[in-house]
């Protein structure tokens, strides 16, 4: 049985179909990539999937669980993680902040621990900044643990919403154009950063992206979105290849 | 990391213990008005903090903090005032029988109000709470008038427009000190861990704190909840401090108030809540003289009520125009980062 399942979602906002029987398996340790023009219902399918919207019909099965239309909060806690096509950190807080948020979800000392600093809390305190600095570690982002995230130049921000949503321990990790306005040597690290998560973290990724070197790169399958219909699927050789991709993209010669 | 811990714990413990010293010499040598003052700032501190956590620290405009002080100075003035007093007070409708015996000490009265309170701002938060932005201040301030209304009306329990008169005066500078300073403390406890984290990344990015596993609901119920238990206690310490309440005073201008001080201090910043309480104290005071007779030497000014408020507006007018983040910003201040400032800059003084 595939890890996430998606089955002919359809998503309408009044009279508009923004997706339509949207289909899609995720095998384990896959990285899948999601393409297509702008306005495709690429982001919508995803915020359908995590839970922002909730599909007019069809089903999202994640680890053999409905999760179809479920809290967001509720899916993040069942293992799927995301980061957001505009970067939404929380600005005012630290780069250690913003992943120890990301570690909340799994506390089990009360507010009133917390708020009277009891043993059990203080402990549970301590192992989660452990863990938060073994992440930053990781993703090479612990010399700014202190910054706010705010701050950080925009590549370091992207990597820190990644670091942020793996502090959720996810199995599978959406992400929304993650090399949106990378420059090519930006992209060449962030594919060696996504591979190296996904064996690190044994990830499960789904990703929109338009920077077609990064896309073409990583991932193993890919689905083409147009008006919210599926266009193509397949490896990034048959996606090249495929005439229908090339005209959704180019637009389709017309005899005169 | 152990070594800054028990620093910080035995600096703790060593402005506590001044703090009282002080409060004790200020018992000693203040008269009865001043010593009133200074109450009224340790008051202030637990409202303006009560304030802050929805509005600062979680990003819920809410403005029921006169309707929680509202039912907390009720449930202590009942719980405290004797016999004789409640059947003295209630000559035109006799109290319900069942509070008239009731009578506990300061300490439960003040408890039971916070728990009160505490529990009206969760039944009033589970529903409103669904609201956003504007329409959760509206719904919170229509709330304040509610219980306002309801207190005039509750003739056997509240006695009414009437109010309560004749308060036993328990609130002394130990009690309303102690307390805030226990706020203080609990406070930036919570607001440093994990949930003060959590709250703070809600006022930051709704949809990305949901997208980190926050459960939004629980969470602004337990910030609402504590914020209405803090209010319930202020009001219930300024209760047994002025020792006469009607549900006049509870309106929606006790509310402006204390929002007042915590634009002041600055939305977010524990410092900033604690600073301004006291200031505006003390203002609140100071400011009384502009309402009576000046004699300028060329002309006299005669006295004019009311002139203390226009003064307050000016200053609010002033602050959000020159300071926009109040004070403190979202900045806070403590002995041990002033100390290790303090060190570092030596440092680099010996160094250069």
């Amino acid at each position: 049985m595939s890890l996430l399942e998606v089955n002919n979602i359809t998503i309408k906002f009044g009279g508009l179909t923004a997706v339509s029987d949207f289909n899609l398996k995720l095998e384990k340790k896959e990285i899948v990539g999601l393409i297509g023009p702008n306005g495709a219902g690429k982001t919508t399918a995803f915020n359908a999937i995590t839970g922002i919207y909730k599909p007019n019909s069809g089903t999202v099965v994640f680890d053999g669980i409905d999760i179809t239309g479920i809290l967001p909060d509720k899916i993040t806690k069942l293992g799927i993680g995301r980061t957001f096509q505009n970067i939404r950190l929380f600005q005012n807080l630290s780069v250690l902040q913003n992943v120890m948020v990301g570690h909340h979800l799994r506390i089990k000392s009360s507010f009133i621990s917390a708020t009277l600093r009891m043993p059990g809390y203080v402990k549970e305190e301590k192992a989660m900044e452990e863990e938060t600095r073994e992440l930053l570690k990781r993703v090479g982002l612990i010399g700014l643990a202190y910054e706010k995230a705010g701050s950080l130049p925009y590549g370091q921000q992207r990597r820190l919403e990644i670091a942020r949503a793996l502090a959720t321990h996810p199995k599978v990790l959406l992400l929304d154009e993650p090399a949106a306005g990378m420059n090519p040597q930006e992209a060449n690290e962030l594919m060696n950063f996504i591979q190296q998560i996904r064996d690190t973290f044994d990830l499960t990724i789904l990703m929109i992206e338009h920077h077609m070197a990064v896309v073409m790169g990583i991932c193993e399958r890919i689905l083409v979105l147009d008006h919210g219909i599926t266009i193509a699927e397949g490896n990034p050789e048959q996606i090249r290849g495929n005439q229908r991709v090339v005209e959704a993209y180019l637009g389709v010669e017309e005899d005169a | 990391m152990e070594l800054h811990n028990k620093k910080k714990t035995l600096l703790t413990i060593g402005s506590i213990v001044l703090l009282f010293i002080v409060l004790t010499w200020m018992q000693r040598n203040f008269d009865g008005y001043k010593i009133r003052i200074v109450n009224l700032c340790a008051i202030n501190i637990i409202l303006a903090l009560s304030l802050n956590l929805t509005n600062g620290f979680t990003g819920l405009f809410s403005l029921g903090t006169a309707g929680f002080m509202a039912i907390g100075a009720y449930t202590s003035a009942i719980l405290t005032m004797s016999r004789e007093v409640k059947e003295m007070n209630f000559f035109m409708t006799p109290m319900s029988p069942a509070l008239l015996n009731i009578n506990t000490s300061f300490f439960v009265a003040l408890l039971l109000a916070g728990l009160f309170a505490g529990v009206a701002g969760y039944l009033i938060g589970s529903p409103v709470l669904k609201l956003r932005g504007d329409y959760l201040a509206i719904a919170t301030l229509g709330f304040g008038e509610i219980i306002s209304v309801i207190f005039t009306n509750l003739q056997t329990i509240t006695n009414g427009a009437l109010g309560l008169k004749g308060l036993p005066e328990y609130t002394n500078i130990y009690w309303s000190w102690a307390i805030a300073v226990l706020v203080i403390l609990g406070f930036s406890n919570l607001m440093n861990s994990s949930y003060g984290s959590a709250l703070k990344s809600i006022r930051e990015d709704e949809t990305a704190a949901q997208a980190m596993g926050i459960n939004l609901y629980s969470h602004k119920i337990l910030a609402f909840t504590i914020s209405a238990f803090l209010a319930g206690i202020g009001g219930a310490l300024l209760a047994n401090l002025l020792s006469t309440i009607d549900p006049t005073m509870f309106r929606f201008f006790y509310t402006y108030q204390v929002l007042l001080i915590v634009v002041l201090g600055g939305m977010g910043s524990i410092t900033g809540s604690v600073v301004s309480g006291c200031i505006m104290a003390v203002l609140m005071e100071a400011l009384r003289s502009v309402e009576s007779t000046l004699d300028l030497g060329f002309m006299i000014l005669p006295g004019i009520p009311g002139m203390r408020m226009v003064i307050f507006s000016i200053i609010l007018v002033s602050v959000v125009l020159f300071l926009p983040n109040g004070i403190m910003g979202e900045k806070e201040l403590s002995l041990m980062n002033i100390l290790s400032k303090r060190r570092s800059g030596a440092n680099e003084s010996t160094r250069g």
